[in-house]
């Protein structure tokens, strides 16, 4: 049985007034696919720039309550912001390459980090677009822009990108959603490979999805977590009402 | 009225306004060269350019020290204000709060709608009289009429290239700052580069200004027709120039000042190039590996 990697005790966040989640509790299994599911604009994205605190880019943002990664406050004023989103990367809804070139891409977070050996850059890269399923189909121009890359390559790119600075969790807003169906089995697969190293939190709408990729789910509705447990539980037996509707695609 | 023949008509106005527009251009480009080109066959083009003395009462003409006293004001005023600018645009942008910029954005839209001549005559009473004390000589120098330009520039500068910082997809910085990068690392490795060649389009505005500046430029400068040795020596530039003595030139002279107004464009011409193929030149980089 894998241990709590992430607790959360009754968080709630606001934007301004506009109070966005509600009295969370939950916790994250470490070394597993946990999926966020539920209606836009219910907080599931929220909840997970509230993990890696990019939501504190954003000055009206306010929270209450605790959550505990590795034993220790997210938002204790001891902990570096910065050493945290080493910790926990992020993959985002849009891929997001930087202007440069694919290894540049991949370097990026080992330069800003200090390293500054370049043969051992290279390996790391090497490893990094391997563990991304990449390898083969750049290797030949890795030195060509990331921007020449189609919408799957460049979302694996990022993946890769995050996997460089070695992160214990790794959270995927909607990685998929911008992607065609085979692009969305590559990056399926490659979840299921990084589970062994890494925690994964995903948000996705694609209920097929939830249930390939994921161990948990917790279902979100209005800023509240309706149900959360082993994905299995929650699509077959959903203990509530509005989780069987939302997954049997009754609202949503 | 008939939708086809509405279409034709704006079309066909707009071309009109264009042309004229084009045309307005082209007749006082051609009026210069054709005031001009007879002291340029007159003196000789080399003797001309390459001149190094000004002096209309004996009939020479050379604005050598003109050109390359224009070029190291110019010079000297990018340095002072690119740092002073860039360094305000990033504060703006990135780290200001939506009150400080209310106050910042306005204050300096304002410095942009000062006349010149209100420079110059800050430059007149505070500068000169400050150099001339601090370092001696007569305060009517090329540091003086630089730092007075470094001032009018300025607002361009910022503005243009806060919007260039502004126009960064924040996905860039969301990534970066999600991969643990501090502000300033995201800054300068992600949002600087990417703002790059609309930060040089910036400077080439700047630049644009700090050379066609007149007034100002000619109530500091102390105008003796010279290559500035040091910082504190004074110098006459080419706009000047033509300002300076325009009232009186009849004959060789008349044609000598709009001769010099040809050399002036084309110094302009040859800077906007240059700064174009930089600014060319960061881009192509932009989409490839900076």
């Amino acid at each position: 049985m894998s241990k709590d990697i992430i607790e959360v005790n009754n968080l709630n966040t606001y934007f301004d007034d506009h109070h966005v989640l509600k009295n969370i509790n939950t916790s994250i299994k470490s070394n597993s696919v946990t999926a966020l599911i539920g209606p836009s604009g219910c907080g599931k994205s929220t909840f997970l720039r509230t993990i890696n605190r990019m939501n504190d880019l954003i000055p009206s943002f306010r929270k209450e309550g605790e959550i505990y990664y590795d034993g220790k406050e997210l938002y204790d004023p001891s902990v570096d912001v910065v050493d945290l989103r080493q910790k926990i990367g992020m993959v985002f809804q849009k891929a997001n390459p930087f202007p440069k070139s694919i290894r540049d891409n991949v370097a990026y977070g080992l330069k800003i980090h200090g390293e500054d050996d370049e043969s051992k850059i290279d390996k790391i890269v090497e490893k990094s677009l391997k563990a991304a399923a990449l390898w083969d189909e750049v290797e030949h121009k890795i030195d060509e822009s990331a921007l020449g890359l189609s919408g799957g390559q460049q979302q694996r790119l990022c993946i890769a990108r995050t996997i460089a600075v070695q992160p214990d969790v790794i959270l995927m807003d909607e990685p998929c959603s911008a992607l065609d169906p085979i692009s969305t089995t590559k990056i399926e697969d490659l979840i299921h490979e990084l589970k062994k190293n890494y925690t994964i939190i995903i948000v996705t709408h694609n209920m097929q999805q939830a249930t390939r990729v994921s161990k948990y789910t917790s279902f979100f509705l209005n800023g509240e977590i309706i149900e959360s447990g082993l994905t299995d539980d929650i699509f077959l037996h959903p203990s509530q009402e509005e989780t069987e509707n939302y997954i049997t695609g009754r609202f949503g | 009225m008939n939708k086809h023949l509405e279409e034709y008509i704006v079309e066909k106005s707009l071309l009109i306004v264009t042309v004229i527009s084009i045309i307005i251009i082209l007749l006082i480009i051609g009026f210069i060269f054709i005031e001009g080109m007879p002291a340029i066959q007159e003196v000789g083009l080399i003797d001309f350019v390459f001149g190094m003395e000004w002096s209309p009462s004996n009939d020479i003409y050379g604005i050598f020290p003109m050109i390359i006293g224009t070029i190291e004001m110019m010079i000297v005023s990018l340095v002072i204000a690119i740092p002073l600018s860039v360094g305000c645009s990033i504060f703006m942008t990135e780290y200001a709060n939506t009150t400080m910029n209310k106050i910042l954005k306005p204050t300096i839209q304002s410095l942009a709608g000062i006349p010149s001549v209100i420079y110059g005559f800050f430059g007149l009473v505070v500068l000169v009289p400050f150099v001339r004390d601090t370092f001696g000589g007569t305060g009517y120098s090329l540091i003086v009429a630089s730092v007075i330009l470094a001032i009018m520039i300025l607002p361009t500068i910022i503005s243009v290239s806060q919007d260039a910082l502004l126009a960064v997809p924040s996905t860039y910085k969301e990534a970066s700052l999600g991969l643990g990068a501090t502000k300033w690392q995201t800054i300068y490795k992600v949002i600087l580069p990417s703002a790059a060649p609309g930060v040089i389009t910036a400077i080439i505005l700047g630049m644009g200004r700090a050379i066609g500046e007149t007034m100002a430029v000619i109530m500091v400068a102390g105008n003796v027709v010279q290559i500035p040795g040091s910082l504190l020596e004074p110098l006459r530039v080419l706009t000047s120039n033509i300002a300076i003595e325009m009232g009186y030139a009849i004959g060789l002279h008349y044609n000598a000042l709009f001769a010099t107004g040809i050399v002036l464009l084309i110094v302009i011409m040859i800077l906007v190039l240059i700064a174009d193929y930089i600014g060319y030149k960061s881009r192509v980089q932009g989409s490839g590996d900076l």
